[in-house]
């Protein structure tokens, strides 16, 4: 009853093949608990949260009147803010869902149209986002909101030139304050990096009484703009200043990662993301630095994020192409697919991040003339950034 | 105004970062003639925004709180799935409630039933999960019509979605009904008993002294071919009645004649008086286990507009069925018949044997009984 050496071999492998697929089947199996008292998920807000009873409080009023135009913009600005905050889209849907009885029309009120725009962006939908936000300007031009959201969209979309005429609009219009920051976070990526880290330093200084708000958004540009110019000392400085101004939401969390990666400080950033693996920016991130410290975490993490990216794709998503990208380099080391999704990406969203995971995949993808038109907007648009500066001229170097 | 400004400002450089995943949930169908089974993930947050299933409100989710709201949860989302089949819509009831684990959270996992009346060549799909309170949700299909597998993703945009279904060809049919009728045959015991019961004495004759082996092959093997024939001619009748609808006798009458007719058969190798004309006992019953045989076939379902070339197939394949059994029978028989063991030990207490479990086929047949398996 002896298996020969080729039979063996195939009896083991099999065996390790079906091993190896059992807990990946499992995660996938339904099953019914053990015990009534074990606890299968904590929702995202507590029931007993101050905001939480303020959003339900909200939500059951519009109930009873849904046609309630000033109540249904209450409950979606607090959506939005709340889908910032956490970086959840759901809250997003629930926002489209208190504009309902408007949502589906052509000329919706002007405060509609603007939620509106702003839900759309956030689903990519950028023209139609600017359609709806072009259309109240026309009627309303010095409308804050609209100004300031078309400017945003207009600057992650490389167009520096139109977003800096929304935030000069913005200036005259109601709040110089607002207005002089956007002008400087959109100069600050158009060649005037140093010019406008300076203006936004003195706008700090002179307004010792501006909102938590504010002032954490005016330190994060800073912070981003000291980092870009090789200052890391100085953007370590503002990132603090940031984070201690009011609570962070995932945005700023995910620029700080960067900052700490780029800065070999892995371990701060498990630290500072240990907790937020809901959200997949700042998951993504964590598994990175997890890898760079060889934690044992980091193949359950990676295998995590590939079955988020495997769900997205299912429901025929695109939105998360930059992060998917980054996953694909750094945790996959697949370049030829980040370099893929990377240029997918880089064709609707223009941010100096975008920019550079489309560099590190042409890079690591051996393809540094898939990289060349990239280059030549860097130039046109003057931006600095010393890692961009960095990773370009590694492209040159490679370049016949 | 102050507040206004405050807003904004939360959405200055509110740009991509809204990568968390969005609602959806799974829904997974498959296609068993009339009959689906559906299993439907949905996430619980989703669940306890939308009704509310965190009883104590804790923030925190037991599957104890999950179940108190079985009923709840299954009909709000059952109520928001439309199923119809061929334009009339499809009943649909819940199985079991369980629990699964996806990248972003626990999910509740609704099995449940649909039932059409008919076999689907176009199935319409209505959905309205979440439509109300999130826009953003999508419902995640995958449809399995036991051929091939389509996916498709549900939203307000894209609520209602029609699936139609090539039907199978005439060659396919075909081999599914016969497939069908040689494993009833094999499966079904009674029959195989009582042809067994009859081809038994075959190989033998009886003299004074009991049985005796036949000498030449030629006779047990024309004596066979006349049982076989006689039984498949008599059930191929009354298989054809019956399917066609001319006479269906009530089915617990069919099943408990077809028990009492394998203990008759068997009772003449003890008791011999057919001799060898126990072709006239395989035609008398043959006509009996034909009901059988329809039942069987009516609740596979008749495809209309080739009820011919069902019947063909699945008659086909019972007499495939039967012959296999008469090839493995027969030359056993043939090579034991002048021994003691076939003429004694099987003739007589295997008999026995037969008619006690036949016995017990009529008993339970006859009150609806269970004893036995079969």
């Amino acid at each position: 009853m002896g298996l020969d050496h080729a039979s063996w071999r195939v009896f083991v492998l099999g065996g390790l093949l079906i091993g190896l697929s059992v807990p990946l089947i499992a995660s996938a199996v339904p099953y019914t608990p053990a015990d009534d008292a074990v606890i299968l998920e904590r929702l995202p807000l507590k029931p007993t949260d101050r905001f939480a009873a303020e959003l339900r409080s909200l939500r059951r009023a519009l109930m009873q009147d849904p046609n309630n135009l000033a109540l249904a913009r209450k409950l979606a600005q607090s959506y939005i803010k709340q889908a910032r905050l956490d970086s959840d889209p759901r809250y997003l849907g629930y926002a489209q869902a208190a504009l309902a009885p408007w949502w589906e029309q052509s000329q919706p009120p002007a405060e509609v149209r603007v939620l509106r725009a702003i839900v759309l962006q956030a689903n990519h939908q950028f023209m139609s986002a600017l359609a709806d936000l072009d259309a109240v300007l026309r009627y309303e031009p010095t409308h804050a909101q609209a100004l300031l959201t078309r400017a945003s969209i207009q600057q992650a979309r490389g167009e520096y030139d139109a977003a800096r005429k929304n935030c000069a609009a913005l200036v005259r219009s109601t709040s110089q304050l607002i207005g002089v920051t956007c002008l400087a976070a959109v100069a600050s990526l158009n060649g005037e990096a140093q010019r406008s880290y300076a203006l936004m330093q003195r706008v700090i200084q002179q307004s010792p009484d501006m909102s938590p708000d504010m002032r954490q958004w005016i330190e994060s540009l800073l912070a981003d703009a000291a980092a870009r110019l090789g200052d890391a000392a100085t953007a370590n400085r503002h990132y603090q200043l940031a984070l201690a101004a009011a609570p962070a939401d995932s945005y700023l969390l995910a620029s700080y990662a960067d900052f700490l990666l780029d800065q070999g400080r892995a371990a701060d950033v498990v630290e500072l993301l240990r907790e937020r693996t809901r959200a997949d920016p700042l998951f993504l991130r964590l598994a990175i630095a997890e890898q760079m410290l060889n934690l044992p975490e980091a193949t359950d993490h990676a295998a995590s994020l590939d079955s988020r990216f495997e769900a997205s794709r299912l429901r025929g998503d695109v939105t998360h192409r930059r992060e998917e990208a980054r996953f694909a380099l750094f945790l996959r080391n697949d370049a030829s697919r980040a370099l893929r999704l990377a240029e997918e990406n880089w064709a609707v969203q223009r941010e100096p991040a975008d920019a550079r995971i489309l560099l590190e995949a042409a890079l690591a993808a051996n393809a540094p003339r898939r990289a060349q038109p990239l280059l030549k907007w860097l130039v046109n648009a003057r931006m600095e950034d010393v890692y961009l500066t960095k990773i370009a001229g590694h492209i040159e170097a490679f370049s016949p | 105004m102050r507040k206004m400004i405050l807003f904004l400002i939360a959405l200055a450089s509110s740009l991509p970062v809204y990568a968390h995943k969005p609602s959806d949930s799974y829904l997974s169908l498959k296609i068993h003639g009339p009959e689906l089974q559906g299993q439907w993930e949905i996430a619980l947050r989703d669940l306890d925004y939308a009704i509310g299933i965190d009883g104590n409100g804790d923030g925190d989710i037991t599957w104890g709180e999950l179940r108190a709201r079985e009923n709840a949860i299954s009909a709000y989302a059952l109520a928001r799935l439309r199923i119809s089949s061929d334009g009339a819509l499809c009943a649909k009831t819940m199985d079991e409630q369980m629990v699964d684990t996806h990248s972003d959270g626990a999910y509740n996992v609704i099995k449940f039933t649909v039932n059409c009346a008919s076999v689907p060549r176009m199935l319409t799909l209505g959905y309205s999960l979440f439509s109300d309170i999130d826009p953003q949700h999508r419902g995640l299909l995958r449809l399995d019509d036991g051929v091939k597998t389509r996916s498709a993703i549900f939203s307000p945009e894209r609520a209602n979605q029609e699936f139609t279904f090539e039907p199978a060809g005439v060659f396919e049919q075909f081999c599914d009904y016969l497939r069908a009728g040689i494993w009833h045959i094999w499966t079904g015991y009674d029959h195989i008993l009582f042809l067994i019961a009859l081809l038994l004495p075959s190989v033998l004759q009886r003299n004074r002294d009991g049985w005796q082996g036949v000498n030449e092959v030629r006779v047990p093997v024309i004596d066979t071919l006349k049982i076989v024939t006689a039984f498949t001619l008599a059930h191929s009748i009354t298989l054809s009645l019956a399917v066609l609808d001319v006479v269906r006798p009530p089915s617990r009458f069919v099943e408990s004649v077809i028990a009492a007719s394998i203990i008759i058969a068997t009772l003449n190798n003890i008791y011999p008086v057919f001799n060898r004309r126990r072709w006239l006992i395989a035609f008398a019953f043959g006509l009996m286990h034909g009901f059988g045989f329809a039942l069987v076939l009516i609740e596979l379902g008749l495809t209309p507009g080739l009820l011919a070339l069902s019947l063909a197939a699945f008659n086909v394949g019972v007499e495939t069925g039967q012959i296999a059994i008469v090839c493995v029978f027969l030359p056993l028989a043939l090579l034991a018949r002048q021994t003691w063991l076939y003429q004694r030990l099987v003739m007589t207490a295997g008999s026995w044997l037969i008619i006690t479990v036949a016995g017990a086929w009529l008993v339970q047949r006859a009150f609806n009984l269970q004893l036995v398996p079969g």
